[in-house]
């Protein structure tokens, strides 16, 4: 790629919606960009299909009033993610334009602003010196980026070995400047400055090795942490249909988990949701470092009103960002609601560029692309033996709320944790809504994992939590043969049995993301709720007949959720407590 | 802009049902047109055959029909004399008033930029609990009815429109029966609110793919007060089934291959391009967007109601309750997803814990009722839960009541007291010991 290469130009000849078909003059490439000339208004657009002469390109912008005849430019390269020092607190749209940096209240066609603040000077520190060995991704300097030690690197497009010639000394350097010049085996020398560029549809893979996960990534979502743990580097989604909690879920986990970097993607989502991250990101604490959550948060945002084209790009500009973060030996945390607006946008390329449908009218492709996006996530150890990680959560918005759809069936057979929302849990406010039977992690069953937890919280943790699940699954059970039978069909027993489920469900289960205390639950407070549960539950209480069972365990849970409200081992907390040991005392069966 | 002259074609290569297709060149996407007088719209072009979507159908087009177009994409002329007038789905006065003088605006324009928005925080009241204390509406929302066609849906959003002190609102009738334009313009004319109201109209009687301009005319028109008159806006759109009903008859003309139920893949980026209008502007201009989705049997799975539960900011259901014979905002499957940002900050402190205790109590209802039903014994809490129920929906949920969000925080205390303990109801003590009705 040299700076004297010749630009493929073109016209447009045709113009259904957002594909445009361009008569070029030379070569074009598979999803090369290109720029369509509006009078002054140059239009990005993105090679989808070639055929003879003719390309055909999808328009990341509205179309009205392109005409045959109009200018196009061919520039040379893929669709690229910017990479350099002031990514951390940007808000980007699909295509990585600073959306706060664009004039007007409207978005205006082709107000394409820079990734990064140009003209802003960084602190540089050299990592590297003269006569390092060198490969892409490797750390030649850093510099301070709201707290976090910003990795300037090798860029990820040099291939093969290279020398250090030259590390800038420490000083302000802006992102253009050279801050080290390397040399290839031949001798040729290649100046680096703090500003790359690289295709996000291609995976960074500036790395060693990706091993099983095996490290707990703690949400303070109970549901999540306890029942169905996420791990770091590990993948997961969350399908439920409109209305049972997605966007609130994946906030909270957005806000409350253990990452060095958190980046949404808002993809094709409401543009109010996305506002609710940019008024409270900035005010919110992260509770792990106690810096402000925006600090350590990039939001890319293409929202449902905003071009189709750049829906797709949206997600794949978010995981390059994710990668780069990784590669500087840090913890990423991806977010991307909802990967089914992605999924919905190939499928209108693909309808007008008249393809066969698969099911669904979804293009056939539409599993392998899942799968090959989901794969770029996880842990890796970098070649300098350090670590990073990117953990990605996705949502599916399923038609019809029906799981027996083309992309929830996709994410599925990649995705390692599944957190299904359920309908019915949503409507009687069983929030969060993720239905406890039909969940999984598939990590608690790596013995890497259970070593860790049992390492890190206690000793057979992982048999409570499969105590728990059994006591939820009795419990359904149990509910379903009190619908049938009648409460005064079914013994004293099985009503326990069913109750003692409810005081699983409302204590550890439900959980309040808007109460100040219950939002979030550091991991050794649901150990210790859980061993209180545990304890409850296994309490053998007596009751003559089935009438004051309800009533009790009504008592029982109330005084537990009060403790949920409470600040953890506060006077209020113990006080409740007291009561739940008084209550279960009432009851409790002499042996 | 080709005004100073204009070509005239005369040459029609192909004619479809619902478009024709010309040999023409210099001709911008989405561009006007008239065909033998009656207005087209571009959707395709291919080197220099430019195809038409006759709006009216081309019934009647000939081979040799008169094609010119007019090089701009379809617009409005938004000015203050907008109000209190009732127009078609191309902005012409129906009414028998004069034309609008004003700026000439292009309808479907550019979306707003996401962190020019307020985070919406201005409460909208209604007087009816159902909405207000259960599915409190913000400014800037977007929210439908989700309704059966024989449910009182367009009376509901005209109360709704009336009672709210919108400064102005917007009324887009898509497909409207007569007989429902008439009413709406009775309504508005009895309440004397007919100077705060602009309507466009698309009635049954017009061309059913007229219709699919009425949305963008409505909420230009609305853009237009919100962002130059810093207004208030409300946005009434009904029937927003009618209208997707419309796209999939264009996309299957077109040759599309239909997605879910038939309608067009791009279902979902259409009906959001029309909802995420609504806006909350940070000089206080406003768009709030209630709409009327009608369903077919109550089934919320066919692809218009789904598509539209992930785009707007909840939903609101209507039921009849058998019990107490009236219609109640059903407050199971009803949300306003922005309620979060105004229960208990510009409510009483109360308001968040009051509405999930009584829903919560209301289905404990509904499970004691499908006991009865299959011939269970009820216990006593399950006895004081359907007298709570029925007390509830008469008092609060009925769409008749009208009285202020304080009053039924009041009232829902008052019942929870009549009916349960304190342990029953769960509520934070704090809140319990503050407002918990102690001479019952």
């Amino acid at each position: 790629m040299t700076a004297t290469q010749q630009h493929t130009t073109g016209r447009v000849n045709g113009i259904i919606s957002n594909l445009v078909l361009v008569e070029v003059d030379g070569p074009v490439g598979q999803n090369e960009i290109c720029f369509i000339q509006h009078g002054d208004t140059p239009l990005m657009a993105e090679v989808i299909k070639v055929m003879g002469d003719k390309a055909y390109v999808q328009v990341f912008e509205s179309t009205r009033g392109l005409r045959p005849g109009m200018e196009v430019r061919f520039e040379g390269h893929m669709l690229e993610a910017t990479f350099g020092p002031g990514i951390l607190s940007c808000n980007y749209d699909g295509l990585m334009h600073d959306l706060s940096t664009m004039s007007g209240i409207f978005l205006q066609r082709g107000d394409y602003t820079s990734a990064l603040d140009l003209k802003k000077e960084w602190a540089f520190e050299p990592l590297a010196k003269a006569g390092d060995e060198a490969t892409a991704g490797h750390w030649l300097g850093k510099v301070d980026e709201n707290g976090i030690a910003h990795k300037i690197m090798v860029p990820f497009k040099m291939k093969g070995r290279y020398t250090v010639e030259e590390v800038m000394p420490a000083g302000n350097y802006k992102v253009q400047d050279t801050i080290a010049v390397l040399k290839d085996e031949r001798g040729t020398e290649y100046k680096v400055s703090m500003l790359q560029k690289f295709p996000v549809k291609q995976a960074v893979k500036a790395y060693r090795e990706k091993p099983r996960p095996f490290q707990l990534l703690e949400t303070g979502v109970r549901t999540i942490d306890t029942l169905n743990p996420m791990v770091e580097g590990g993948t997961g989604f969350i399908p439920g249909p409109f209305g049972s909690g997605k966007t609130v879920l994946q906030h909270a986990i957005s806000k409350q988990a253990e990452a060095d970097i958190v980046i949404v993607a808002a993809c094709g989502e409401r543009a109010n949701e996305v506002v609710d991250l940019f008024v409270e990101f900035p005010e919110l604490e992260d509770p792990w470092t106690g810096r402000k959550l925006m600090e350590r948060t990039t939001i890319i945002a293409n929202t449902s009103n905003m071009p189709v084209a750049a829906r797709e790009a949206s997600v794949y500009t978010a995981m390059s960002i994710a990668e780069y973060y990784r590669s500087m030996g840090l913890k990423v945390l991806l977010l991307a609601d909802s990967t089914s607006r992605w999924a919905q946008a190939l499928r209108e390329m693909s309808n007008r560029m008249e393809e066969l449908p698969g099911p669904d009218a979804f293009p056939m492709d539409l599993p392998a692309i899942v799968s090959n996006f989901y794969a770029r996530a996880g842990y890796v150890y970098l070649n300098n033996g350090e670590t990073g990680s990117i953990t990605f959560i996705g949502t599916v918005s399923p038609a019809g709320g029906n799981l027996k759809e083309p992309v929830t069936e996709s994410t599925k057979k990649v995705a390692r944790c599944f957190y299904a929302l359920s309908q019915s849990r949503a409507d009687s406010k069983r929030y969060p809504a993720i239905d406890p039977i039909e969940s999984y992690s598939k990590y608690l069953e790596y013995p890497e994992l259970q070593r860790v937890l049992n390492e890190q919280i206690e000793e057979g943790w992982t048999e409570k939590v499969n105590e728990l699940k059994n006591i939820l699954l009795r419990g359904k059970e149990a509910a379903e043969q009190i619908n049938i039978l009648g409460d005064d069909g079914v013994s004293i027993d099985t009503h326990l049995v069913f109750w003692r489920s409810e005081v699983v469900d409302e204590i550890i289960l439900q959980q309040n993301a808007f109460d100040e205390v219950d939002a979030r639950t550091p991991m050794d407070r649901q150990q210790f709720l859980v061993n209180k549960v545990l304890e409850v539950v296994a309490t053998p209480l007596s009751f003559e007949g089935y009438e004051a069972i309800n009533p009790y365990f009504k008592r029982v849970i109330n005084a537990m959720k009060q403790m949920n409200y409470s600040e953890f081992e506060s006077e209020a907390f113990n006080q409740n407590m007291k009561e739940l040991e008084d209550t279960l005392a009432e009851r409790k069966q002499a042996n | 802009m080709p005004t100073a002259f204009q070509r005239i074609y005369t040459k029609v290569e192909e004619i479809t049902k619902a478009t024709c297709t010309v040999r023409a060149t210099d001709v911008g996407y989405e561009d006007l047109a008239t065909v033998n007088g009656q207005l087209a719209q571009v959707v395709k072009i291919m080197g220099d055959e430019v195809t038409l979507q006759v709006f009216a159908g081309t019934e009647g087009v000939p081979t040799n029909a008169e094609v010119i177009f007019l090089g701009k994409a379809p617009s409005l002329k938004v000015s203050e004399a907008l109000a209190g007038r009732f127009f078609n789905a191309y902005g012409n006065p129906i009414d028998g008033g004069p034309e609008v003088e004003g700026e000439e605006q292009e309808i479907g324009g550019p979306s707003v930029n996401p962190v020019r928005r307020k985070q919406p925080s201005e409460l909208i009241t209604t007087g009816i609990a159902g909405i207000d204390l259960n599915n409190t509406l913000v400014t800037g929302q977007k929210i439908p009815f989700f309704a059966d066609p024989d449910q009182p849906f367009n009376q509901v959003m005209a109360t709704v429109a009336l009672r709210t002190a919108a400064d102005r609102i917007v009324l887009g009738g898509i497909g409207l029966t007569n007989d429902d334009y008439l009413y709406f313009k009775s309504v508005f004319e009895n309440a004397g609110a007919l100077h705060r109201i602009v309507s466009f109209v698309n009635t049954t009687e017009d061309p059913t793919v007229e219709r699919l301009l009425v949305p963008d005319m409505a909420l230009t028109a609305a853009e237009y007060f919100a962002v130059e008159k810093k207004e208030k806006v409300l946005v009434l759109l009904t029937d927003m089934t009618l209208y997707a009903d419309a796209l999939s008859i264009v996309s299957n003309r077109m040759d599309q291959i239909p997605s879910k139920d038939s309608m067009p893949g791009s279902l979902y980026s259409d009906l959001a391009k029309l909802y995420e209008k609504a806006v909350q502007f940070d000089d206080g201009g406003s768009i709030t967007i209630v709409a009327v989705t009608t369903l077919s049997g109550g089934d919320i799975t066919h692809a218009i109601p789904d598509n539209t539960g992930y785009i707007t900011e909840g939903q609101l259901f209507l039921r009849r309750d058998t019990d107490i014979g009236k219609v109640i905002v059903d407050p199971f499957r009803s949300l306003s997803r922005l309620k979060q940002l105004v229960i208990g900050k510009k409510t009483r402190g109360d308001h968040p814990q009051v509405m999930n205790a009584a829903v919560r109590l209301y289905a404990d209802a509904a499970n004691a009722r499908t006991k009865l039903e299959n011939g269970f014994e009820l216990t006593d809490y399950d006895e004081r839960t359907l007298e709570f129920a029925r007390e509830y929906s008469d008092k609060l949920l009925a769409i008749d009541v009208n009285i202020d969000t304080d009053k039924m925080l009041d009232t829902a205390w008052q019942l929870f007291a009549a009916h349960f303990s304190k342990a029953e109801v769960g509520i934070k003590q704090s809140l319990t010991d503050q407002y918990w009705p102690e001479n019952q």
